[in-house]
This record gives C-alpha cells, structure tokens and sequence, in this order.
C-alpha cells in the first residue's frame, strides 16, 4: 500500500475535521493528524516487547539463580507492557473510526460518516487488518491475565509466558509488515469512506466477533499451559487444573460466539436457516468439538491420572484447529460466504501451522515417557470407557467436518475437478454421529468409575429408558411417521434421545436430592436445588448436557420446515400452515445510511389477527449493496418467518417469502442452558458436601467421583 | 417435554415436499452466493431464476432425477450438485466417517481390553483397590451416606 506524504495527510486530516478551535478540538486534529503513526509505532514497540518477552522469557528459563529470575521477571513485564501497546494502537484505530479519518485506508475502507456509532466500534474487526489487531489484542489481555496471576505457580506461568509471546510475535508481524492496519490512502483524501459490510450492521455483529474471538484467542492459553507443562516435565496435575478452567472459560466464549452467529445469519441472511456448513461455520465448530472432548477427558487425568497423551494432544490439537479456522477464513482455500475476509495472507498462517505443529511433535517426542498412565482402566462398562467413547465421537464428528470442508481441495488435487460438499453431506454423515453422543451423554452419567455392575446399570437406567420409550410412542400415537424419510426418523430419534439423556439427568438430580432430603430432613426440592451448591462441577454439567439436549430439540425441529414465496401486491394473501398473511402495504424510506424498502403484513390466525410483520429490505448508500432485515415473530411453537426479497423490476410489487420454522426458539434457550451451566460449573462448591465433611472425621476415602 | 411433544405434534403431516423442491435442494446457485439453488434468495439473481426455470421445464418434460441432474452438470459444471455423488474419488468422503468411526470403537474396545490386561497397582501401605463384590458394597455405602 502506498502512502500519502507525513506532511500532505497531515493537511488533510486537519481540513478535515472542522471542530472549533478549543483545545480538545486541536488536541482532536493533532491526534487525527497523527493516528497513523501513534498506531504504527504503538504496534511496533508491542513487537519488540513480545520478542524481548519471548527470547529473555525463555533464556531465563534455562537457569535457576537469582540473575535468571530477574531476567525473567523483566520478560513477564515486557509481555505485560505489550497488552498496553497493542491496546493502545487498537484505541487509536477506534478512534480513527469515530473521527471519521479516512486518511488511513482502512478507515476509508470499512466505514463511512453516516455509519451509527456502534457499528463505528465494530470497524475495529469488520477487515483483514483491524481483526489481526483485534486478535492481536485479546491475545495479550490473556496474556495480562496470566502474567498477573504468575504467583500461582511461578515456573509454569513463565513457560506458558514465554509460548504466548512466541504466538503474540507472529500476530504482531502479521499487523506490522503483512496486514497493516494504519497504512494511509493513496491520492486526495476521499469525502466519505466505502462503509461498513452491510450484512455486518446489525447489533448482533458488536457481540458475535468479539465473542468468537475470545473462543478462538483463548484457546492459545490451554494450549500454552500444556506446551509449557510437558516442555518442564510439569510434576502432579496443577497444570490441567488450571488448563481446565482457561479451556471452559473459552468454550463458552466460542459457544456464545457460535450461537451469536447463527443467530444472526438466522435474522440477517435471510434463507431461513441458521446454519449452512459453510467452511467457516466449520472453522469455529472443530475447535469448539476438540475442546469439548478435553473437557470430559480431562476428568480421567484429573481423577484417574489416566489419558495424558491424549489430553496433551486435544489441547495442542484444539490450538491447532483455531489457527486452521483462520486459515481457512483467511486464505480462500475454500469457497465460502465468509469472502470479506479473505486475502492472500493465508500462506503466512500455513507456515505458523506448520511451525507450530513441528513444535508440538518436537516436544511431546522428546518428553512423552512423563505422560505415563498411572491407572489401568478394569472394565469396558465404566464411566473412563464412557469418557473414551465420548471422545472418540467427537473426534469423528471433528474428523468429518474437516474432510467435508477440505474435500473440494482434495478432489481437485486428486481427480482434477472441484466438487461442492453441501449442507446435505454433512446432514448425513454428522447427524448419526451426533446422535449416537446423544445416546453416550444419556448413559454415561449413570456409569460408575472404574467398573458398573450389571445390577446397578439397570437399576439406574430402567425408569429413564422407559420414559424415553414412552416418548417415543407419544411421538408414534401423535401422528410421527419415523419410517415415512430419513429427516422424520431423525427427527424422532433425537426427541426420543434427548428424552432419554432429560430423564437420566432428572433421576440422577432426584437421586441426589434424596440423599441430601434423607440426611437433612429437608423436603426434596430444596434437597436438589442445594445439590448444585454442594457440587458446582458436576451439576453445572448435567444442566450443560441439558442445555445441549434442548439445542438438539430446535434442530430436530427443522424437519418439518415449510415456506412459500409470492409476488403480493395491495390485500393480496398468502396461506403457511394455519397462518393467513395479507399485505396491507409496501413502502419506501431514506435515512442517511441506507434507504429501505419495507412491506406492512398483517397476520392472521384463524380468522382473527393476531400481529403486524415488517419484513424489510435495505440499500446501504456507502457501500451501495443490500441487506435483508427478516420479521420474525417468534414463540416456543414455531417461528413465523417472513422475508422481503425485493421488488419485482416488472411489475412494482414486492417478493415476499414466508417461513414456518418450528422450534427455533428452544434452540437459543439451549445455548442460554449452557452457559449457565458452564458458569456454574466453573464456580467454587458453596456448600460442603457430606462426603467433604465425612473425610474431615474419617480419613479413608470411600466413594466415586463425578 | 409436554410442551415439546405438543408442539412437535402441531405441526407434522404438513410437509409439502415436491419433486421439485428435492431437486432444487440438491443443486446449488451457481452465481458465488454459495447457497443451495432454492434457498438462493438473491432477488435478480442472474443465475437462480434462471436455474429454477430450467428445472420447472425439466420436471415438467418428465425428465427423471438422473437426467435432470445431469443436464445441470452438462451446463454448469460439476459443482452445481450440492454433495458429492456416490461414485469414483467422491465414495472416499461418504465412506471415510464411519470408517474412522468403526476403526477407532475398535481402537478403543482393544485399549480397554489391554489396560484390563495390565496388573493392577499397589498402593501404598499393601492396600490393594476394591473389586467385585466389596466395591459394590462400598459404592452402596457410599451412595446412602453421600450425595455423590
């Protein structure tokens, strides 16, 4: 990118602001004047203190003395100065947003004077450039965390330090020398930018990014923990202690950012779906699967001592898969919608890849003997083979989603030709999968650690398989055909499944309450309510499995989607399923980002109205390009989706496509059931558990784990 | 749950699904947008109107599934079929999934089988672990004295 001289952009950033001469307005022009190089030179100083931080970090991890403390402790403070730079140059770039100073490009590029001011915010991440930044930047507030928080184990901290220096390094070269967020216009200054994406304008598009970005970024601490652990031959299970609570605070953040974005291409796209199995969809979905296999696994090194190969590698592999993700996103390997994003800096992130992985294999060969299994595991009915078959599961629904994505890549290097791997691929081939985790979560709370009797499996699982059994004829009785299609017997599989998986859980709640109702004299909903106090950890994630089960009971209701589309006119009316709609009206509005063509649909049930919908269709004025703003009125039934297409050039009138959607809404209530479930599980038990207080009178363990 | 299966049962047995709408979601608009052929809602898309009329004809002259499909090929090349047909190079990807599902249940059940193998540890003290008959009894114990 060429630049305009220091002096000329320097004129022209000063003509254009107009702000009144007081001294916050000259203070305002002088830092306008001077954003590009503030920015510039903020991110070069946080470069040279992430390389200072990584090669000190590391040389003082070589020595034990007093020299080589100091040294380090001068390393962990360089690696706290870079979060200070690098958010100041990310400030800067903001604030070059909100003063509309198009003389750096990406400024002019990714915003526009008429641009609401949230939206000027997300200008920080809508581009190549400033989502590096963005990146750049949450990596070193976790970074800031970790470095503040060293006295928990000083060594360990030092050598999870110094491998998110090393990965903070390649971001900052990245925004120093490949994607440059502060590079300046060429040419006269422009009067106005090219605008925001117009599909990014929208509340959700504040949130999603950010959230999905702390999922992805986050995922570098875990990873560095591990690295670190095996790199010093970490004695005992601090280290995935502490790995597994940085992993769940991640997860979630990746499962909110998941969640956001189909939310979002749920109201925005407006196909009617909320998920596509595009490429980067799939991007985000392997790491959020890898780490999700940790989670549970993590309990057999935790309790057990057993899987730490494993565990090693599903945390490298889980980094691994979030810097492929970008790849992905970033190289246009793949043809995906995600196209705003692609550049030719994708090469950059195969070579930090393949670099990383180099490291991994390096490491983990040279130290794999201290990843010894201190257990046997006795029998293939127990709650470590439940954890096995767990992981393997997901690995294979992991594996699938990657083979789906890069088989376009593979096909054409192998037959020559490309081919496209759609939604229905994956429909086939993952569904199964994820069905039979469905059957797993629904076992395996009811399997005991180290070997379950025959006795007790059926003891324990009776009532929940012939709950599930009577949902299933419930199912049969109001009219579900399973053997009509694959979709309809799918679909009764999963509600039967997610029946099965509420029950267990339900009678693993009553269980407990029981004990606690017996014991305490209490009646049993409070007993249950006090179960989650007593032990966060485990109940936090019986409500995650639930959460997961209402999720897979929104898209079991897609099964029976229907839509129509019509070219309505005045009064014309359109008939889905019991609903009438009638257009009253169709309009147009010009505001001073974007003008917009909207239509008044009155909607009917059973002959009495019941709402107003209106579906609108916009023309972003900067960016000149259209977006669909959907109405959707929603409830636990069905949505009723309604999308204004756009005019018919012919005739005047407007296309209008009506959606119904059953059981979207419980799909979003699942997610908010998991993050619930996540955040308690991530809390310190409140209560004490009677085993707890038991072991304080009686020193001989007796009992099984969660 | 009984919301649910209400709410299920409300809405089934209306599915309108149409030739057409099976063929026109096995191929995709071929315009960039990247989305399957019906649900491309690109209005004065190029592509998909036109496409969409090219399959009304088709279905229209009776043509069968195979034919139809293969016209939309002849046409738009093989990337206009929304997943990989079942044959040649494409089988590896239909069959790789539960290939590597059933190698690795393998895998696992042969690890289970083989830790079982392994002697089991002593721990300090020359306690050895409960098994069999005495681990149930103290799981008994343990689940009437504790909630866990």
């Amino acid at each position: 990118m060429t630049h305009l001289t220091q002096f000329g952009g320097m004129a022209a950033v000063l003509v254009m602001l107009q702000g009144a001469p007081t001294s916050g307005g000259v203070w305002a022009a002088f830092f306008a004047a001077h954003a590009a190089k503030f920015g510039s030179y903020f991110l070069l100083v946080a470069l040279l203190l992430a390389v200072y931080s990584f090669l000190f970090g590391g040389l003082a991890l070589f020595g034990r003395d007093a020299l080589s403390e100091r040294i380090g402790e001068t390393a962990r403070r360089a690696g706290i100065a870079v979060f200070f730079m690098v958010f100041l140059a990310a400030l800067t770039l903001v604030t070059a947003a909100f003063q509309d100073n198009f003389s750096i490009f990406y400024i002019f590029q990714h915003s526009n004077r008429d641009l609401p001011l949230p939206y000027k915010f997300a200008v920080l991440w809508s581009g190549q450039e400033g989502s590096l930044l963005f990146w750049s930047m949450l990596l070193s507030t976790y970074g800031l965390v970790l470095r503040l928080r060293h006295k928990t184990d000083t060594r360990l901290f030092a050598h999870a330090s110094v491998i998110i220096a090393g990965v903070q390094i390649f971001f900052l070269l990245l925004v120093n020398f490949a994607a440059k967020p502060f590079g300046l216009t060429q040419g006269a200054l422009p009067p106005d930018g090219s605008g925001l994406n117009p599909l990014l304008q929208y509340p959700e598009m504040v949130i999603h990014p950010p959230m999905l970005y702390l999922g992805y970024v986050g995922f570098t601490v875990p990873f560095a923990f591990g690295l670190g652990a095996l790199i010093m031959r970490y004695p005992g299970e601090k280290w995935i202690h502490i790995t597994r609570r940085w992993t769940m605070v991640t997860w979630a953040f990746l499962t909110v950012g998941i969640f956001l974005g189909s939310h979002w291409a749920y109201n925005v796209l407006g196909w009617g779906g909320y998920w596509a199995w595009d490429p980067v969809e799939n991007a985000s979905f392997m790491p959020w699967l890898t780490g999700n296999a940790f989670l549970h696994s993590v309990m057999m090194q935790e309790k057990r001592g057993m899987l730490k190969i494993w565990n090693v590698w599903l945390v490298f592999s889980t980094f691994l898969l979030s810097i492929l993700g970008t790849f992905l996103t970033r190289s246009g390997i793949v043809s995906s919608v995600h196209a705003f994003a692609q550049s030719s800096i994708g090469s950059w992130f195969a070579v930090f890849w393949l670099l990383t992985l180099g490291v991994c294999l390096v490491v983990f060969f040279k130290n794999k003997d201290h990843l010894r299994s201190e257990h046997r595991l006795e029998a293939l009915v127990s709650r470590e083979s439940s954890f096995l078959f767990n992981n393997l599961l997901l690995l294979v629904l992991c594996f699938t989603i990657i083979l789906g994505t890069f088989f376009p890549v593979f096909h054409e290097w192998v037959v020559g030709t490309k081919v496209t791997v759609g939604p229905e691929f994956y429909n086939k081939e993952a569904f199964p999968i994820a069905l039979l985790l469905l059957l797993l979560t629904a076992l395996g709370p009811l399997l005991a650690w180290r070997m379950t009797s025959v006795d007790s499996l059926k003891r324990n699982f009776l009532w929940p398989a012939l709950g599930a059994l009577g949902v299933f004829f419930g199912l049969l009785i109001f009219g579900v055909r399973p053997w009509q299609d694959a979709t309809h017997f799918y679909s009764a599989l999963a509600m039967t499944l997610a029946s099965l998986v509420i029950f267990t859980i339900a009678s693993e709640f009553i269980r407990g309450g029981r004990v606690i109702s017996r014991h305490s004299g209490q009646n049993l909903l409070l007993s249950i309510a006090q179960l989650g106090r007593r032990n966060t950890r485990r109940y936090g994630g019986y409500i995650v499995h639930i959460g997961v089960v209402i999720v897979f009971i929104g898209i079991a209701g897609s099964a029976f989607n229907r839509n129509v589309e019509k070219e309505m006119g005045y009064g014309d009316k359109v008939q889905l399923g019991n609903y009438e709609l009638v257009c009253r009206s169709y309009t147009q509005e010009d505001k001073p980002n974007y003008g917009s063509e909207w239509a008044i649909m009155e909607v009917f049930q059973n002959g009495k109205q019941i709402d107003t919908l209106y579906p609108e269709r916009r023309f972003y004025k900067a960016s000149q390009q259209t977006s669909t703003m959907v109405a959707n009125r929603s409830s636990l039934k069905e949505d009723l989706y309604v999308v204004y297409e756009g005019l018919n050039q012919d005739t005047g009138r407007p296309i209008i496509k009506v959606y119904i959607n059953p059981l979207v809404n419980w799909l979003w209530i699942g997610v908010i059931t998991m993050i619930l479930g996540t955040v308690m599980a991530m809390m310190p038990n409140t209560l004490p558990s009677p085993a707890a207080a038991a072991t304080r009178v009686q020193t001989v363990p007796v009992g099984a784990g969660d | 749950m009984a919301v649910l299966l209400l709410a299920t049962t409300l809405f089934l047995g209306a599915g309108d699904d149409t030739r057409f709408r099976k063929l026109g979601h096995q191929l995709m608009c071929v315009c960039g947008c990247n989305q399957i052929l019906l649900e491309c809602n690109h209005v004065g898309c190029s592509y998909s109107d036109r496409m969409r009329g090219e399959l009304v004809e088709a279905t229209d002259r009776g043509d069968n599934d195979d034919l139809t499909l293969q016209s939309f090929v002849q046409k738009y090349g093989p990337t206009v079929i929304a997943v990989p047909t079942v044959t040649g190079f494409n089988i590896v990807a239909w069959v790789m999934p539960f290939m590597v599902l059933l190698a690795g249940t393998g895998l696992a059940v042969y690890v289970v089988r083989s830790w079982r193998g392994r002697p089991i540890p002593a721990l300090p003290g020359g306690i050895r672990p409960a098994t069999g008959a005495d681990l149930d009894k103290f799981r008994e114990q343990a689940r009437s004295e504790t909630d866990l």
